[in-house]
Order: structure tokens, then sequence, then C-alpha cells
């Protein structure tokens, strides 16, 4: 195979992070190849949230370097919108716009980011819903759908500005137990397509899945980073062993 | 003492006449007072302290006097100096109509301001970093995110400033104005009956009221159909 896994298209080097006196990242560093789906787990605190936040910039690192597809974020950067075209993101609570329609959340950002004339933005938009399973809900308003719809309908909002990565911020973790899996299909389905995915999240059943790459976090660094049966059969880390031996025994 | 009812209902059509001034009184200073709300909003949360402060300032000196002794300060107090005669606004404050609205506008401004800023704090960040992660810029964001929901936030408290505005006009009858409560001073000065008067009038006020809630009632309900009933 002709092989574009091979090119970075985000580079974390030596990142570090504080919030006031505390150090939420420590020296991360962290490859991530163009089409890789690297799904990053760890205690809470442990500053997961906090690194890929400050991939598409909504938190603004201290120190180090991060260069996303070419782009170096630095501080005063005209071109972090460019950036953030490039990177959609996920979040734990949706935040959908609650004042717009399904249709009118997926096409906003396109309208006046994009440009797009009205009629290609809707059309766009009722094809994403449909690649998220819901265009029947186009015309409601979030509050009207239950919580795994409206996490995909976000994940569809993210989707049309045509990114090269999708970052998810513990995309599951203010679910329902039975909407999960609708979710999580929908993100398998991505996967495939062969997005380039970062994904926050303790669904260990999606890691050992879809994972390239399972990222272990704690205390603000990366503690250990291997492909998933290697991650979970055999890791090498203590507080790996601990935190997994954790997670799963329920 | 005796309570004449019928005179209670032969003064409304009479108190009536000043219901145009009180309506003009009204809808000039809260529009105006939107105007300069938003201004004030704008300057106080643009970060820069040479816009915050002022803001700052010119709410906390209509907050913290009372509507009547600034009507007096503008009304009786600008006058006295040649450069506010002079000026181009003398054309406005020589009329106690004018006084009025100005007074009424800046007071509305600083309070509504507050109200609107109220409004604005209760947008979930999350609503923002989406914005933001969509590439939306700050501009865009404010209008087509933050704005829609901060005003259907702020209806309620909002609509309570316009009430009292309402009522805040009837000190226009303190500087010669016949608005409503001027009318009623006058019918009163000739009946020498001010309890029957004044119940009428406070009537007229209170019919006014209950228009202005149930206007502010549709809107809120216009704006919030999105929330889960």
């Amino acid at each position: 195979m002709n092989d574009p896994m091979d090119q970075p298209i985000i580079v974390l080097e030596n990142v570090d992070k504080f919030f006031g006196a505390f150090q939420a990242l420590k020296g991360i560093n962290l490859t991530v190849r163009k089409r890789e789906r690297v799904v990053v787990c760890g205690p809470s605190g442990s500053g997961k949230s906090t690194m890929i936040r400050c991939i598409n910039r909504l938190e603004e690192h201290d120190g180090g370097r991060i260069v996303v597809d070419g782009h170096e974020l630095t501080s005063g950067d005209k071109n972090i919108d460019a950036v953030r075209r490039e990177v959609g993101m996920v979040f734990q609570s949706f935040n959908l716009f609650p004042h717009l329609k399904v249709i009118d959340n997926l096409m906003l950002a396109p309208r006046l980011v994009r440009k797009l004339g009205k009629a290609e933005a809707r059309e766009q938009a009722m094809h994403l819903l449909e690649r998220v399973r819901i265009p029947d809900q186009a015309d409601k308003y979030p509050s009207q759908l239950s919580g795994g719809q409206q996490q995909r309908v976000a994940i569809a909002r993210s989707l049309c500005m045509n990114p090269e990565i999708m970052l998810f911020d513990e995309p599951t973790s203010a679910l329902d137990p039975e909407m999960i899996s609708e979710v999580l299909d929908v993100m398998v389905d991505l996967a495939e397509d062969g997005m380039t995915m970062i994904v926050v999240s303790h669904e260990m059943g999606f890691a050992r899945k879809v994972a390239d790459t399972v990222v272990f976090m704690d205390a603000g660094e990366i503690i250990e980073r291997n492909p998933p049966a290697e991650f979970f059969e055999h890791p090498k880390n203590e507080r790996t062993k601990l935190f997994l031996s954790q997670i799963i025994t329920h | 003492m005796s309570f004449d009812i019928a005179l209670v209902f032969d003064s409304i059509p009479k108190m009536l006449e000043g219901i145009g001034l009180t309506l003009e009184l009204l809808f000039l200073s809260t529009s105006i007072g939107l105007i300069l709300a938003v201004i004030t909003l704008l300057m106080r949360i643009s970060g820069r302290r040479f816009l915050a402060w002022p803001a700052m300032a010119y709410i906390y000196v209509f907050r913290g006097t009372p509507i009547l002794v600034q009507i007096f300060v503008i009304y009786y107090g600008l006058p006295q100096f040649d450069l506010i005669r002079e000026s181009i606004f003398w054309a406005i404050l020589r009329e106690p109509f004018g006084c009025m609205v100005v007074a009424l506008s800046l007071n509305a401004g600083a309070y509504v301001s507050e109200i609107l800023r109220g409004g604005l704090l209760g947008v979930d960040r999350g609503l923002h970093e989406a914005g933001k992660a969509l590439g939306m810029s700050t501009p865009q964001r404010f209008i087509y995110i933050t704005t829609p929901i901060a005003v259907r936030l702020a209806i309620p408290a909002y609509s309570n400033d316009f009430i009292s505005m309402l009522k805040a006009t009837a000190l226009a009858s303190t500087v010669t104005l016949l608005d409503m409560t001027g009318v009623a001073r006058t019918i009163v000065a000739k009946t020498f009956a001010p309890y029957e008067i004044f119940i009428a009038a406070a009537m007229i006020y209170m019919v006014m009221t209950w228009f202005i809630q149930r206007g502010f009632g549709l809107f809120e309900r216009r704006m919030s159909r999105y929330v889960k009933p």
C-alpha cells in the first residue's frame, strides 16, 4: 500500500500546560499519523481532555510545540481558524446550539465559515444526517432529541466542516448506557472511512476494535502507548495495570 | 369622607388625553435606552479598560441616584452652563420633554445593560467552544450563538424594567409635562378630589401594564420555542 499513514498530521513536542500553579500537562510528546486512530484513556484529572483541547487551541499550551497539519500553533495566531476548520471536535456535553433546529445546527458554520450557499449547505447537512442515521430529526430542536441522537447530531455538525481530523472528548460519558452503542457505531463508521481520530474515552471495547494506538495518561504525563493488543494483554507500567484492573473488573 | 365612584370613571377619558405623552416618553426612552445599553454592554465586555471603565462609571452613576434627582439635575441644572446652552444639545435640553427623554433613556441604558449582561453570563460556555471548534470568529459567535440565547434569558428581567419605565414616566409631571399623571394633577387642582382621580390614574397604569406583561409573555414564549416543555 502506498502508505500516507506515515505522514505525521499532529505533532506534540514537550507540551506543558498550567492552570495557575497546577501543571496539567508535563512534557507531552505525541505524534499522530494521517488516518491513525488513537484512543486516550486514564484516570480523571490526568490531562486527557486538556491535551486534545490544546490541539484545536481551546486551551493554549504554555510550553513546547504543537503542529497540526503543518501549522504550528503559537500565541497571537492568525491562522488558528484555519486549523480549527480542519479539526472537528465532539464534546462530552454535545454543545449543540439549543436555539437552532438540528438542520440549522449543521448549516450554521458551513454557511458562515466556508461560505456555502443555502442549498448546498442543506444538501450536505442532510447527507451527513443520513450518515449518522437520523435524517428524520432534521426539523427538531436539540432538546427534543435523546442524548444519543444529540451526540450523533454533534458528530454530523463537526463533519460539515470537512475536517481532516476529529477529536472526541469523552463522547459517551454523558449518555445513558443504552445510547452508547449508537454513538460508537457512528464513530466506528468514521474510523473505517479513514478519518484521523483522537478519542478520549473509557470505552475499552471501542479501543480494542478501532484503535491503532492506545495511550494511557496519568498525572499529566503519557505513561504508555501501544497498539491495543499489546496494551490490553501486556501492560508494562504498574499504573496502567492498576487502571485497567479498575475499569475492567466491573 | 365620601368616595365618589362616578368621579373616578368621569375622569378617565380626560386623563387619557395624557396617555399619548406617556407612551411617547415610554417608547422613545426605552428605544434609546436599549441602544445605549447595547453600546455600554459592548464597552464593558470589550476587555479594554479604557472602554470598560467609563461604561462601569456610567452604570454606577445612574443606578446610584434617584431618577427624580437626575431629572432635576438635567432640567434645572444643565441650562446654567453657557456651554450647554450654546451646544447642539440645547434644542433638546431646553424643552422639558427633551430633558425627560434624556433622563429616562440614560437610566434605562444603565439598568438594561446590566440586564443584558446577566443574559450573556447565562449562555453556556460550551456553546462558545463549539462555535470556536467550528472555526467561527468571535463576532460570528456573538451574533449567531450568544445573542439569541442571551436575549431569551434576559426577557423576564427586561420586561420588569420596561414596566418600571412606564411608571417612571409619571415623573414627567414634576417638570410641567402633561402626561397622564400630569393631567391627573391638574384635575385634582380643580376638583380637590385626589383620592378618586389618582385611583383612576392607577387603574389606567395597571391596564397598560397588563398589555406590556402580555406582550412580553408572548415574546418570551416565541423565543423559548426550543426549550423543552
